[in-house]
This record gives C-alpha cells, sequence and structure tokens, in this order.
C-alpha cells in the first residue's frame, strides 16, 4: 500500500487546461443558481424565516441523515454479503439487488403510499380481520420518505462497494488472516477501509438524491427545503425567490461533498490489482444462509418486485393499452438514444477530470469540478433553467451576429434543442459519473503511473493502456448508472426538449400528472425495462473475473 | 504528443456529436408553417377528440408540447419573440394570470369568444379565456353524513367535524386558488378564521384528490374537499363508490369553480389561426367534446354535461371573476403557512 497523493513530475500536458474548460462550462448552471441570491426577494425569506424555514432544514438535515444511514448501511451490507459468502440465491441476488435502480423513485413512493395507506389493500385486509377500528401505527412522514428513499438509492453503494469489494481481490483479506485476525476482524481492519472511498462516493450520491428529490417528499407529504422550491416557484409564483431556495441546497451539497472528501480519509490506499487469488467466499449453513436469503429476497421484493408487480397489475387493468402501447416504440427510441449519448458524454467527460486531476491535483480544477457536481444536489427544474438562461442568451449573441453579418435573423438554434438537453443531462449527472470513476481511480497505485512513464509512455498512453482497462468495470457502472439516471430524467426533459420529443418519463407524468396511474403503468414498465438491459450487461461484463485471477 | 491525440480525438467526436444534434434541433425548431399551431400545454388530458375536430375541419394541424405550468412559462420567457408556441393551454385561473402578468399572452380580439364564455370564467382584459369548468366543492360519505349536515366551506371548521375532514396540501394549485378567492370574496382576516377553523379539526392531509375520495370510502374520514371530476372517474368504474358531492355556498356566493384555459402567446406566429383554435374549443360542439372525456363541466352554458355529471343537478357557480386566484394566489400561500395548513 502507498500513500501518495500527487504525481510528482508527471507532466499533465494539455489535461489540465482542457479540464478546466470542461469543468468550468459545466459549473454554469450551477453558478446561475449561486448568483440568484445576488438579488434577494426580503418579503419571501422573511415570509419564509418566520413560518417554515428552520423546520425546512431540520427536516432537510434529518432526510439526509436518514436515507444516508439507511443507504451506507444497507448497500454496503448487501455487497459483503454476496462477494464473500455463499447462501442459497447469491448468484442471483448479486445481480438482481441492482434491479430497483431502474425504478424510478417516485413510482416506488406511490406504490407504497397506495398499499399501505389506510385505504390500501394492505390495511383493508387487517381490518377485515381485527375488526373495523383497527389501525397500522401511522410511521410518519419521516419514517416513510427514508424507508422508500433507501430502497431506492441503496444500489449506489451496493453497486460502488460491490466493485471495490471485488477489485481488492483475495489477498489483502487472507494476509489480514493470516496475520491472526478473525474473518469479521480483517473485513472491519482491511476490506471496509480499503473499499472507503467507493462507499463513501457512493452513500454521497444517495444522499445528493435525496436532497434533490421531489416526487417522494411529495407523496408523503414531508416538507423539505426541495418541497419548498415548487411551493414558492408555483405557489407564489416567483421562480427567482425558488431558486435562491435551491441555491441554499448548494451550500447542503457544498457541506456533504467537502464530508465526503474528509471521510474518504486522509490516507489514500492504494493495492495492487489482479495480484493472487480472487476471492473465496465463506459458505453460510443454517439459519445465516435462511436469514442471508430472507433478507436479500426481502429488499428485492420491496424494492423490486412490488413496485413492478403493481405496474403491471395496473398495466394489465388499464383498458386501451394497445393505444398506449402504439405510441411506445419511438418513445423509447428517443429515450435510449438520449441516454446512450449522455452516458458515453458524460463518462468520457468524467474521466478527462478525474484523469486530470490524478495529473495535477491543480486548485482551480479541483474546485471547477467540485461545483460543477453540485448541480446534482439541486431540484432538476431548478439546474434545468440554469441551463436554459445562459442557452436563451447564447441564441440571442447568434442572433445578434446572423443579423450583423448575414443580415437575416436567426431562428433559436439552443433553445429547444437535442443539444441544449444533453449539456442539461451533463450536467445533472456528472457527479454520478465523476464519483464512480473517480472513487476507483484514486485506487491504482501512483508507482504504475511512473513505471508506465519511465517506460516512455506520454499521459494519455498511461491513461489508455494501464488505467481504462483497470477501469474497465468502474466504467461500465458509470456508463450504466448514468444510462438509467437519463431514462429516469423528468424536469430538464420537460424543460428543455425539442417540440415533438417524448421520452418515456414525459410519458409517464403526462398520465400521472393526471392520475390516470393505470394508463402509466405502460410506459412505466418499458422505463423499468429500458433502465434493466445495461445494468443486467453491465453485470455480465463486471462479473467475478478476479475469481480465476492470474 | 499522445495525450493531445487522444484527448483531441476525443473531443473532436464531442463536437461532431453535439453539432449534429444541433443540426437537428435547429431542424425541429425551424419556423412554423402556416397550416400549424404550436401548443404548449400543462393540461394533458381529454383535449385530443377537440383538437383532432379542428383539425379535419380546417386542415390546421396542432403541435403539442407538453409540460407543467411553471416550467412552460420560463420556456416561453427564455424564448422571447422566437418562440415557436401559438397557445398557450394550462390549468388553473391562477396560472393563466400570471402567464398574463408576465407579458406572455396577448389580448384577443374576438366577439365569438366573448359571447360564448361567461365573463366570470375569463380575463377581464381578454388575454385568456377558460375552457372547461372544474368545481371545487365538498365530497361526503353517503353512509355516514347527511346532505342536511353540510352547508358551506366554512361550516367544515365547525367543531363536530373533529377527526373527520380529510384535505389535500395547502401547496396544491386548487387549494390556492379556492383560499385566493376566498381573501377576494372574505377579506384575509376572515378567510385565516376559516382555514383555522379546517386545522382545529386536524384534517387529515393526503397528497392527491384520488386519495382522499378513497379515504372517505374506506371510512378514515367523512368528509373531504376535492375537484368534481376526480369523483366522477370513481363512480365511473364503481357506480356504487359510497361518495357524492355536496354544491357548497348554495345559499350565499355559489360553489368555488376553477378552469382550464387558454390564450394567444404575445409573439404567435400563426395569431389568426390560435385565435380560430380557441373559438372553436369555445363552441358548443367542441365543449361537449371535453365534458364527454373529462367529465369537466362546459365554459359554454349552451353545451351539455356528461350524464353521469348531470345526476348531480344543476348548481350555483361563485360568478366572481376567477382572476382573482392569481391575483392573491401568493397572499393565499403565505395565508396557510402562517396558520399552520400544511
Amino acid at each position: 500500500m502507498a500513500a501518495r497523493a500527487t504525481l510528482p513530475g508527471a507532466a499533465a500536458g494539455w489535461w489540465t487546461p482542457a479540464a478546466l474548460v470542461i469543468s468550468c462550462l459545466l459549473a454554469v448552471p450551477v453558478v446561475v443558481v449561486a448568483l440568484s441570491l445576488a438579488t434577494p426577494h426580503p418579503e419571501v425569506w422573511g415570509h419564509l424565516w418566520r413560518t417554515q424555514l428552520p423546520e425546512l432544514l431540520l427536516n432537510t438535515l434529518a432526510l439526509l441523515v436518514g436515507v444516508g444511514a439507511g443507504a451506507l448501511g444497507l448497500g454496503t451490507a448487501l455487497a459483503w454479503l454476496v462477494v464473500h459468502h455463499r447462501f442459497p440465491g447469491r448468484a442471483l441476488f448479486e445481480w438482481a439487488l441492482i434491479l430497483p435502480l431502474a425504478v424510478p423513485g417516485y413510482v416506488l413512493a406511490f406504490v407504497f403510499l397506495g398499499m399501505f395507506d389506510y385505504a390500501g389493500p394492505v390495511q383493508t385486509a387487517l381490518r377485515a380481520w381485527f375488526g373495523p377500528s383497527f389501525r397500522l401505527p401511522d410511521p410518519g412522514a419521516w419514517a416513510s420518505v427514508v424507508c422508500v428513499m433507501t430502497l431506492a438509492f441503496y444500489p449506489y453503494v451496493y453497486l460502488l462497494a460491490r466493485a471495490a469489494f471485488l477489485e481488492q481481490g483475495a489477498a489483502t483479506l487472507e494476509t489480514a488472516r493470516a496475520l491472526g485476525h478473525p474473518p469479521r476482524a480483517a473485513f472491519r481492519k482491511v476490506t471496509l477501509p480499503l473499499a472507503r472511498p467507493s462507499i463513501v462516493a457512493g452513500t454521497a450520491l444517495a444522499m445528493m438524491e435525496a436532497l434533490a428529490d421531489f416526487g417522494t417528499v411529495a407523496t408523503f407529504g414531508y416538507r423539505s427545503l426541495t418541497e419548498a422550491v415548487y411551493r414558492v416557484w408555483y405557489g407564489m409564483f416567483d421562480r427567482a425567490a425558488a431558486t435562491q431556495i435551491a441555491a441554499l441546497l448548494l451550500l447542503f451539497a457544498l457541506a456533504l461533498l467537502a464530508l465526503e472528501r474528509a471521510l474518504r480519509g486522509r490516507a489514500r490506499f492504494t493495492q495492487s490489482r489482479r495480484r493472487g487469488p480472487g476471492i473465496v467466499p465463506a459458505r453460510l449453513r443454517g439459519g445465516p444462509a435462511l436469514a442471508a436469503s430472507a433478507g436479500c429476497g426481502l429488499v428485492l421484493a420491496l424494492a423490486f418486485l412490488l413496485p413492478v408487480g403493481q405496474l403491471v397489475v395496473w398495466a394489465a387493468r388499464a383498458g386501451g393499452a394497445q393505444r398506449v402501447g402504439g405510441a411506445l416504440a419511438p418513445h423509447l427510441g428517443i429515450t435510449v438514444l438520449l441516454a446512450g449519448v449522455t452516458a458515453l458524454a458524460t463518462c468520457v467527460l468524467a474521466v478527462t477530470l478525474a484523469y486530470a486531476r490524478r495529473l495535477r491535483p491543480s486548485r482551480p480544477v479541483r474546485l471547477a469540478t467540485r461545483v460543477a457536481m453540485m448541480g446534482y444536489a439541486v431540484p432538476g427544474a431548478v439546474i434545468a433553467v440554469g441551463v436554459l438562461l445562459p442557452l436563451a442568451w447564447l441564441d440571442q449573441v447568434l442572433d445578434a451576429a446572423a443579423r450583423q453579418v448575414l443580415d437575416r435573423p436567426l431562428a433559436l438554434v439552443l433553445t429547444g434543442s437535442l443539444a441544449g438537453l444533453l449539456v442539461a443531462y451533463v450536467v445533472r449527472f456528472l457527479a454520478v459519473g465523476f464519483q464512480t470513476l473517480d472513487a476507483s481511480l484514486a485506487g491504482v497505485p501512483p508507482r504504475l503511473d511512473e513505471a508506465a512513464r519511465a517506460l516512455g509512455a506520454g499521459a494519455g498512453g498511461v491513461l489508455r493502456r494501464v488505467h481504462l482497462p483497470l477501469l474497465r468495470r468502474s466504467l461500465l457502472t458509470a456508463l450504466a448508472l448514468v444510462f438509467v439516471e437519463t431514462i429516469k430524467e423528468l424536469p430538464a426533459t420537460l424543460l428543455l426538449r425539442p417540440l415533438g420529443v417524448t421520452t418515456l418519463a414525459v410519458d409517464v407524468w403526462t398520465r400521472t400528472s393526471e392520475a390516470l396511474w393505470a394508463e402509466a403503468a405502460l410506459p412505466g414498465l418499458a422505463i423499468v425495462a429500458a433502465g434493466l438491459a445495461p445494468v443486467i450487461l453491465t453485470m455480465r461484463a463486471s462479473g467475478r473475473a478476479t475469481r480465476s485471477g492470474t | 504528443m499522445h495525450q493531445v491525440r487522444s484527448v483531441g480525438r476525443g473531443a473532436a467526436a464531442a463536437l461532431v456529436l453535439l453539432g449534429g444534434l444541433a443540426a437537428v434541433g435547429g431542424l425541429t425548431a425551424a419556423p412554423a408553417q402556416t397550416g400549424q399551431v404550436v401548443v404548449y400545454s400543462a393540461r394533458h388530458y381529454g383535449q385530443e377528440p377537440a383538437f383532432e375536430a379542428f383539425t379535419r375541419r380546417t386542415g390546421v394541424q396542432i403541435k403539442m408540447l407538453n409540460g407543467g405550468t411553471g416550467e412552460l412559462l420560463e420556456r416561453l420567457k427564455a424564448e422571447g419573440d422566437k418562440t415557436p408556441a401559438d397557445v398557450l393551454l394550462t390549468v388553473d385561473a391562477g396560472n393563466l394570470w400570471n402567464a398574463a402578468r408576465a407579458g406572455l399572452l396577448q389580448k384577443m380580439d374576438s366577439p365569438e369568444l366573448q359571447a360564448s364564455i361567461p365573463a366570470h370564467l375569463r380575463d377581464p382584459e381578454m388575454r385568456w379565456v377558460g375552457l372547461t369548468v372544474r368545481a371545487r366543492t365538498i365530497m361526503y360519505d353517503t353512509r355516514k353524513v347527511k346532505p342536511a349536515e353540510l352547508s358551506t366551506y366554512e361550516a367544515l371548521g365547525d367543531p363536530k367535524w373533529k377527526g373527520r375532514l380529510c384535505l389535500r396540501t395547502s401547496g396544491y394549485v386548487y387549494n390556492q386558488s379556492l383560499i385566493a378567492t376566498m381573501i377576494r370574496r372574505h377579506g384575509e382576516a376572515r378567510t385565516a378564521e376559516i382555514v383555522r377553523g379546517w386545522v382545529a379539526n386536524q384534517p387529515v392531509i393526503l397528497s392527491s384528490d384520488t386519495k382522499i375520495l378513497e379515504a372517505i370510502a374506506a371510512g378514515r374520514c367523512d368528509v373531504g374537499l376535492t375537484n368534481h371530476y376526480y369523483l366522477a372517474r370513481l363512480l365511473a368504474k364503481d357506480p356504487a363508490f359510497p361518495v357524492a358531492p355536496f354544491w357548497a355556498d348554495q345559499a350565499t356566493t355559489g360553489t368555488h369553480v376553477n378552469v382550464s384555459g387558454a390564450g394567444v402567446t404575445a409573439h404567435a406566429r400563426n395569431r389568426a389561426q390560435a385565435i380560430k383554435l380557441l373559438e372553436f374549443l369555445s363552441s358548443p360542439e367542441a365543449q361537449q367534446m371535453f365534458a364527454d372525456v373529462s367529465f369537466e363541466y362546459p365554459a359554454n352554458p349552451q353545451a351539455g354535461v356528461t350524464p353521469l355529471v348531470a345526476r348531480w343537478g344543476r348548481f350555483k357557480q361563485d360568478d366572481l371573476n376567477i382572476a382573482a386566484a392569481g391575483e392573491f394566489q401568493a397572499a393565499a400561500t403565505r395565508l396557510a403557512d402562517r396558520v399552520g395548513y400544511k
């Protein structure tokens, strides 16, 4: 293990300026949001302060703590179970536990509410058994929201932790065991600290999702800052003030990212890759094996089978399935195309940024990257406005230029174009790609770079021939994550899409916004299906290559 | 110079891709053809038959962009005089008022529209008109509540409803508009008293109108406030659904109504066709189509309602101009926050 923060003497070449330009451009929407604070709306803030701001801040903090702890605990525990143990169904659970990623959070929330609230089938059945006065204790909005978000967002931690555990191989753990540590202590002292950057990165992603989420908190009537953003925007017709509240969310995001850096640990652990044999999982028997299977099964049932089952029931019940289904194919096509391009673009940019930072962690690049990533913690609609305003401004500039040079006006080129939408997606999901890749890149020993450079490879050559092969698994994970996120993305798509472009999420939303849940079920299932494909492919490709070892 | 080449290659690929997408975007954003009306719509249901009828009759194609009202307004603002949109179609009078205030709609010079749509359901300056009417009124459990026990919105604050009332969140636009028109009618102080009365009854706060109706049917509460067509939808599926509407405030000012409506955008390229479309949508023929699909009341009094809704009888609408829903919306949101209506 080496502990080193920089690569002394490594020629960074064009990487630093390129990273600087990219990250500054991607930071623009966040800066637009932050700049809204320059013209404060004292009436709105005074009103908020008197009535609910303290409550909103506390609620948001409580939400973060709850979801963070939930996703961290559940994701890590599940990853540890499936990587380091053998129990009935393990092979199935290993990939199936990622499936909840394909279910949009607001769908999960709505299905849970429908199932478990007073008029839902569960309580109705219980009343039939125990008499009409029987009631389940109300878990309260906080517990409901934390529970649903934990189930929706744990796959981030699970995916990243699992990849980290697998990348470690068996050698480190076995060394620890050989040194006399019992398995559990070895896990705590060696496996966990080594995987810490990935686990923390996954948790940060889950918490940023929780910050930006509107669908789930609205469903359960939980008052978070994001809920207040929409309340002020729509209820007081004051988008500027709403943006300022969203700027408060940036402070939370900033704190989160700082915390994440701190928790990654001061020492940066690195290790050799693909050395020694793969992990030999411990076989569980009897009670523990049963508990492991049941636990994984329960999570899978709640977070995936239940919502998907409900969607299937609704889809079957909905009359005009053919009518809804007929329009589905073109929506599916454009959705997959957009998600694919976004995933590729985001990962290319994320690799560039992460690698530039590795070559020379210069302060401006670090700062700009961090700002750009905060877009993930801001409600999608707000960050989309942050994209829309600069695009509209650029269009005006282009128009002015066209009038001057060509003596004729220009139609809108960027506003309402696919390019504009793509920019918004990249800004929104850069954090997903970057966190996934950077955490993994941090684990590659700098001496590999040094050796390659000594052998005459340039910075690009090192990336291509050393890092990218080592990062293959993380790269696939990042691609799949961004792909799935883009498929589910709604607010930016609504605001920025070109005329005539309808993604699956938009299709679902236009129906659910009119409470037509049955009609929304089929496109909802299409979202899940489109998200499943890359997730399963990723799992296949990144399988357990370490088992054979080299 | 390996690094330059590979970065360059990546960047070039990205640029080509972006350029291609921008070109596609430029094409889709091409100037409108005369035979086409572009509608930005925050209403996603029930208008299709009427739109299709318009196209059959005039040959003019209708192109829709769906979205939330807030998003559509931001987009209209950003697009400015280059917007492809000719018509803004949205729900809730408050939203229409706000679009007009932001200068996004233009005055419509159409005697036909003025004749079709009653004065209280359109902008006094004719920048928008209501097209369909939704009544927000009291819903009750037919097994436990007698209509004689009900009277006004205010009376829901009577202690006899303690623990028996279901309400939707105050952030919901139709609640905001209900409170806003109450402020216009009764003033802030009295409205605050009314809403405080509801809050004092410890209402169950739910996140959708349908959930309120289901909660009443399941016995969790006995009365609630919802839009009328949600009940119509449930009754259409299950005629035995044990909930009925009570028309509030009949002895006084009339039941609160809201609209979905439309206006012509300030920079419409196809202004003439856009007004023609709205005139057609307000005609009895098109109004009937709306009513049949969505169970709403037509804004044009000459059109009939669908039989399921007709069973509930005629009722007196509050004839306050619904532009008040916009004017007092921010005040309504503040009032709800102040009295602790979540």
